[in-house]
């Protein structure tokens, strides 16, 4: 035990759990062995393994596609981003995220779902040819392990400030369950506990936003506060701050915002990262694929209830300033430790049970959303079409099995990289520029322009992913030089750098796919129907009523969304 | 949710989850009345509240839910 560590154990009541805490934190454990044990026996093959038997629910699916983003990480991440930056964070959970998940619904999921592939990898190597599949394949597969290794970092800090429990412990026994339930069920358990961890969040949470309200009377009487600990500093306006990089504890400016956050880091996110697609993929009709990710962006409307207010609330009420990662001397808490700081502010025996089950849930779900993801993308898009094409689908299934528990090692070993970061989400958002806003710019020209060929589309996701890396390194080395040059200040901090670099990957991409396709020869349209938007029918329902129609919801959802921005301003 | 496989609703097994914590924190927090936590606005009595929720909306879930039901 380091000196830190142990001085913080020994003056911290956080580590005290009580039987009945224990106890439900067990009961969860058993109860997602059990599920997976008893879902092992429908999962027979690929298609039931891999995709669900593509047989859930709109429902079912949405909560699991919402859920499969709200892990832990997102937790203590975004509550930590909020106590850094302010309600500015809540900006990646509205504008960053809504009108993406409405646009996947609304115009991208038909694609994906009458092309019936098994990922999005999948869909570029019908769309594009075998370049552009593998090289989004091997990047994906590179990124779930690397997203799985800042859910165990997630996890070994829950531990640590909460339970006081040897990290080494948590991770493996944690890690052990997930590779189970998932080898056994596939993405039927996957799904399966991404519904249960999304009520158990949810209820495990709430009550630190209830409570801290009553102690601070209100939102003005948070903000009064805030005000008050942190005198001259903006911390409760979302779109005011943004005229400027000097005006925001973020150092970013609205086109940082509207273009490098809204138009492609929450585009690509949403829209092409396979590890949310895949749960709709699972849809059992067209309909419920398009409902799906409607549904969920209500719940994730929502969310900063449970993530930013908590973050928020402990710039007002929590009695110490919490320090970036790297800054942190014995006896200080860093931003990432907010959430459960409030947690043992707010909750005694039984309710801290809840909320560490929560936590410990979403850093399970995290992987498990992960791990499923790379066990399809391995097995579909490089083992199938490289290494071993024909053979008997009870093959592929064994292999997503195996894929399942070696990612999961591997991920291990990636979790001690992420501590460097000041905070878990510039880690995060780092990775989505490196592979997921190029591959927005390749997908989202693939269905709209039919003219685009092979290689340009190959090209111009390899410009797009080495200009992003090249960006986060040069900043990295010299940020002195480059941060002002790519994210247009020298004040911007992790997250402005890295909607800027995800902006200008991605108009690298596009502008190299444009320039190919120019000099190259197109696909015959025979071979793109149902997978390019003018060649496509996409099936309407026409005798729907208004309230079961996708495009109803997807425009609600959205006069919701403008509403909450005014709100905020 | 399955008509191929005749899997067991999700919501069932959430209802049972949300049944058995409600029961555990509700009696916790009967237990703590006369001497709760040292915890902040510990005199709300919110494991109370928040595990009677918690046990309503479970057991509606199981019931509704409980497999068999449908068949």
């Amino acid at each position: 035990m380091n000196l830190t560590f142990a001085i913080f154990v020994a003056s911290s009541r956080l580590v005290r759990l009580s039987g009945v805490d224990l106890a439900i934190i067990s009961f969860y454990f058993l109860l997602v062995l059990a599920i997976g044990f008893y879902l092992k026996r429908f999962a027979n093959t690929g298609e039931d393994f891999f995709l669900a038997g593509r047989e859930m629910t709109a429902w079912v699916a949405g909560l699991a596609f919402v859920s499969a983003n709200l892990g832990s990480l997102e937790l203590l991440g975004w509550a930590g981003s909020a106590y850094q930056y302010g309600i500015m964070a809540a900006h990646w959970y509205w504008v960053g995220a809504i009108p993406a998940m409405v646009l996947l619904g609304l115009v991208m999921m038909p694609f994906y779902y009458i092309s019936k592939t098994h990922s999005v990898p999948g869909y570029l190597k019908l769309r594009y040819g075998s370049e552009a599949s593998f090289l989004s394949g091997i990047t994906f597969a590179a990124m779930t392990i690397l997203m799985s290794g800042v859910n165990m970092y997630a996890m070994a800090v829950v531990m640590k400030v909460v339970l006081g429990w040897p990290i080494n412990f948590s991770i493996w026994v944690s890690s052990l369950t997930v590779g189970v339930y998932v080898a056994a069920g596939g993405l039927f358990s996957a799904i399966f506990n991404e519904v249960l961890q999304f009520f158990l969040i949810w209820f495990g949470a709430l009550l630190i936003p209830i409570l801290g309200m009553v102690e601070t009377g209100g939102w003005s009487g948070m903000v009064a506060r805030i005000h008050q600990n942190f005198p001259g500093q903006e911390f409760t306006h979302l779109w005011a701050p943004l005229g400027s990089f000097s005006h925001n504890p973020m150092g970013i400016n609205w086109i940082g915002i509207v273009f490098g956050l809204g138009a492609v880091q929450s585009m690509g996110y949403w829209t092409t990262d396979f590890l949310v697609v895949q749960r709709v993929l699972s849809a059992k009709d067209i309909r419920s694929a398009k409902m799906a990710p409607i549904i969920g962006s209500f719940f994730k409307m929502a969310v900063p209830l449970i993530v930013i207010l908590p973050g928020l609330l402990g710039l007002a009420v929590l009695p110490m300033h919490l320090v970036p990662a790297s800054d942190l001397q014995p006896g200080q808490h860093s931003y990432n430790e907010v959430l459960p700081l409030m947690l043992a502010r707010y909750c005694g025996p039984g309710l801290l049970g809840l909320g560490i089950t929560a936590l410990v849930a979403g850093f399970m779900a995290g992987m498990a959303g992960n791990v499923s993801a790379f066990a399809t993308v391995w097995t579909y898009d490089i083992y199938r079409p490289y290494l071993r094409r024909t053979a008997p689908d009870r093959h592929y299934v064994a292999m997503g099995r195996w894929c399942t528990l070696i990612g999961l090692f591997v991920s291990i070993g990636t979790a001690y990289f992420v501590m460097q970061f000041a905070s878990i989400m510039d880690y995060v958002q780092a990775l989505f520029g490196f592979f997921i806003a190029p591959l927005f710019g390749t997908v989202l020209l693939g269905m709209l322009w039919k003219r685009v060929t092979r290689w340009a589309g190959f090209l111009g996701l390899l410009a797009g992913t080495l200009s992003s890396i090249t960006m986060f390194l040069l900043m990295k080395i010299d940020p002195v030089r480059w941060v002002p040059v790519f994210a247009r200040s020298p004040l911007a901090q992790g997250l402005a750098r890295d909607m800027y670099q995800a902006l200008w990957s991605c108009v690298t991409c596009i502008v190299v796919t444009v320039l190919v396709t120019l000099v190259t020869k197109p696909k015959p349209d025979a071979e793109l129907v149902g997978l390019v938007y003018s060649l496509t029918d996409v099936p309407q329902e026409e005798h729907a009523s208004i309230f079961h129609k996708p495009l109803f919801w997807g425009v609600v959802v959205m006069i919701v969304f403008v509403i909450l921005q005014i709100i905020f301003w | 949710m399955s008509e191929k496989h005749h899997i067991i609703p999700v919501w069932f097994f959430v209802g049972v989850l949300l049944l058995v914590y409600g029961a555990m924190i509700f009696v916790t927090g009967l237990t703590e009345w006369s001497n709760p936590p040292d915890t902040v606005l510990a005199e709300t009595h919110a494991p109370v509240w928040w595990g009677g929720l918690l046990i309503v909306l479970g057991g509606t879930y199981c019931v509704m839910f409980r497999p068999g039901r449908n068949t």
